[in-house]
């Protein structure tokens, strides 16, 4: 079962400074061989006798054969957690499970790509991007972020795209400008046939938008989403749930991690995260009665 | 494993004293990645209720110290869904499956009871005494002992009649032993302590309560202290119902507390968040703390907190060291003695 997870102690090679993000390699041969693009890995954090019982989820943003298997992630160090991961030194080890979830879907054929993303969360792009170039494709990027420091991987992008769009919105690197306000020209002069996203909720949901203006399927992975709401990151907790309508038309609560985090993005109901919509399967019926306390 | 670790919950013999707790191990296919399910002693499922139920928006989660503080709302793809798809799975499995039902009413927890009549692989039936009770205004079933009989006494009533009744109540009670009691009169069989304890977090950036459902279930190993409290208190009043202990366990140590205090088998729930291979290593190191002290098997060390200090198998079984004899006085002290 090679496309299982695995629960692995994982060595730390580099943590280094990026921009304002923190990008940290990790010795995990069994995950890097199972890793495919839009996949993530949950990394305990505190050591052993942590008090943090939360596992925080990442994107990968590059996997390497070299020293038997190596898998990158980047993060912001944004509450107690992160702060922990992000002082962890060379040669620490860290309990690592992946790769988790649904990776990015393939095109068949060699056709053009654009890729949305936005703060750390275009970290998850990279690897897609090496993937979509081996098989032929055009693959073209739009990063956003606040201010520059708040874009990952511009220059990256700009050397291994077909063409790098970088927007912030005080326009101190790129376009001045949102993602949203851009992604229109950028879909008509690629000639995009799909798009990807990875990065914040309101991000995925104009890509969202924009590719069906254009009648595009978008691939968005709800990576940042499942960072704020999911605690095992394996499925078994169903914290982080949205809402997705099926095939059926039925919409349910889908967990980010192990439905996810790659959804279509047409499927997800975008303005009803964070909470049950009234006609989701077994959502509470209009004269529902207080279920306080029940677990 | 070694044969040390077969335990007994009245009739229902397991092969380890290890289970999950209900609601923290998926469907058991999240889990079956990471280890062989037939290693545990029993699966308990998520609890099962009458109608899919989508369940509470998120933020369900927060992190507390040692703990989670969960507001779930019960999410499942209700009992229909359940023997469709889960349960069979789940009989394919080579474990026994103890299947966690809940409701609003009695009546509720009594056709849930009937519907798993019959159905392949349900070795045990879990009552979550820790539902709100819509008749008493959303107070939970398990706050008092009347009404926590009474859903019992229902899902008795709608189980089939060989298959036990184990009661899994909070221990958000006045006089838990008194609800303990009051379940097993109602024909349970075994009792499951602890649920998780309510609390409450604020987020102090929004201002506002972090859990859309506001107060939440706190579990992990922060309410270890008081699901001890609970096993101990209730194995005192009530010595001859077994105890499925659960609150916090992340060790074979811990889970040995909550044999010393009194329960036969050992429940799992946080720590597979956190840790999903958990089960075997915790397996493991019981095994290696029973060997440690001469406890030969499960039973041996069930409740032995309860005994006096310097009952037999406890010290008879920890190398300690023989007492020194007692210190020769100095020479020249001993020369002035008369």
């Amino acid at each position: 079962m090679s496309d299982s997870p695995v629960q692995t102690s994982a060595t730390v090679l580099t943590v280094r400074g990026v921009q304002d993000y923190h990008a940290m390699t990790l010795v995990a041969p069994a995950v890097a061989e199972r890793f495919r693009p839009g996949q993530f890995v949950a990394l305990a954090v505190g050591g052993d006798h942590s008090s943090r019982l939360i596992r925080r989820c990442f994107g990968v943003y590059e996997v390497k054969p070299d020293y038997g298997g190596t898998v990158e992630v980047v993060f912001a160090d944004s509450e107690p957690g992160t702060a922990w991961l992000a002082g962890r030194r060379s040669r620490d080890k860290l309990d690592v499970l992946g790769p988790l979830g649904r990776p990015f879907r393939l095109p068949r054929d060699p056709v053009t790509c654009l890729l949305v993303g936005g703060g750390p969360g275009g970290a998850a792009l990279f690897a897609l991007a090496d993937t979509l170039r081996r098989r032929g494709c055009k693959v073209h990027f739009v990063l956003g972020g606040a201010t520059g420091r708040h874009v990952f991987g511009s220059r990256m992008a700009q050397r291994i795209g077909d063409s790098a769009t970088v927007t912030t919105e005080d326009g101190s690197t790129g376009e001045r400008g949102t993602v949203r306000e851009i992604l229109p020209r950028v879909v008509a002069e690629t000639g995009a046939d799909v798009v990807y996203a990875c990065g914040p909720t309101p991000l995925l949901r104009a890509v969202t938008r924009v590719a069906a203006e254009f009648g595009l399927p978008s691939q968005v992975s709800v990576q940042e989403f499942l960072g704020r709401t999911g605690a095992c990151g394996i499925g078994a907790c169903m914290t982080c749930v949205l809402p997705v309508q099926g095939e059926d038309g039925v919409t349910r609560m889908v967990r980010a991690c192990a439905d996810g985090p790659v959804l279509r993005g047409d499927r997800v109901r975008w303005g009803d995260l964070g909470t049950i919509p009234f006609d989701a399967l077994g959502a509470p019926r209009a004269a529902a009665l207080p279920d306080g306390g029940a677990r | 494993m070694s044969d040390r670790l077969r335990t007994a919950l009245g009739p229902l013999d397991l092969s380890a004293p290890l289970l999950t707790a209900a609601g923290c191990a998926g469907t058991g296919r999240e889990l079956a990645a990471f280890f062989e399910l037939s290693k545990l002693g029993a699966f308990v499922t998520p609890s099962v209720t009458l109608r899919p139920r989508a369940g509470r928006p998120t933020p369900r989660v927060t992190e507390a110290p040692s703990a989670l503080l969960t507001a779930m709302g019960l999410p499942g793809p209700g009992i229909e869904g359940f023997l469709d798809r889960d349960l069979p799975w789940l009989a394919e499995q080579d474990v026994p499956v103890v299947v966690s039902i809940a409701g609003d009413s009695a009546e509720e927890f009594g056709e849930l009871a009937a519907r798993l009549r019959g159905a392949p692989g349900v070795a045990a039936i879990e009552v979550n005494v820790a539902c709100p009770n819509v008749e008493d205004r959303g107070r939970m079933f398990s706050r008092h002992p009347r009404s926590a009989a009474s859903v019992v006494r229902a899902a008795r009533a709608g189980a089939a009649p060989g298959t036990p009744v184990l009661a899994k109540l909070a221990p958000d009670a006045a006089d838990l032993a008194n609800v303990a009691l009051a379940c097993v009169d109602a024909g349970a069989d075994g009792l499951t302590l602890i649920n998780t304890v309510e609390g409450t977090a604020i987020d102090t950036t929004t201002l506002r309560p972090t859990l859309t459902g506001v107060s939440g279930g706190l579990s992990g190993p922060a309410i270890r202290p008081i699901a001890l409290r609970c096993v101990y208190q209730v194995h005192a009043a009530l010595p001859d119902v077994p105890i499925v202990g659960v609150g916090g366990v992340t060790s074979g140590l811990d889970a040995l507390e909550f044999l010393l205090a009194g329960a036969s088998a050992v429940g799992v729930g946080t720590t597979l968040f956190h840790d999903p291979g958990a089960v075997p290593r915790i397996l493991r190191e019981l095994d290696e703390a029973l060997a440690a002290r001469r406890l030969g098997r499960v039973a041996d060390a069930v409740g032995l907190a309860h005994k006096p200090a310097g009952y037999a198998p406890p010290l008879a079984g920890i190398d300690v060291p023989p007492p020194a004899a007692p210190a020769e006085p100095a020479g020249e002290l001993k020369e002035t003695l008369p």
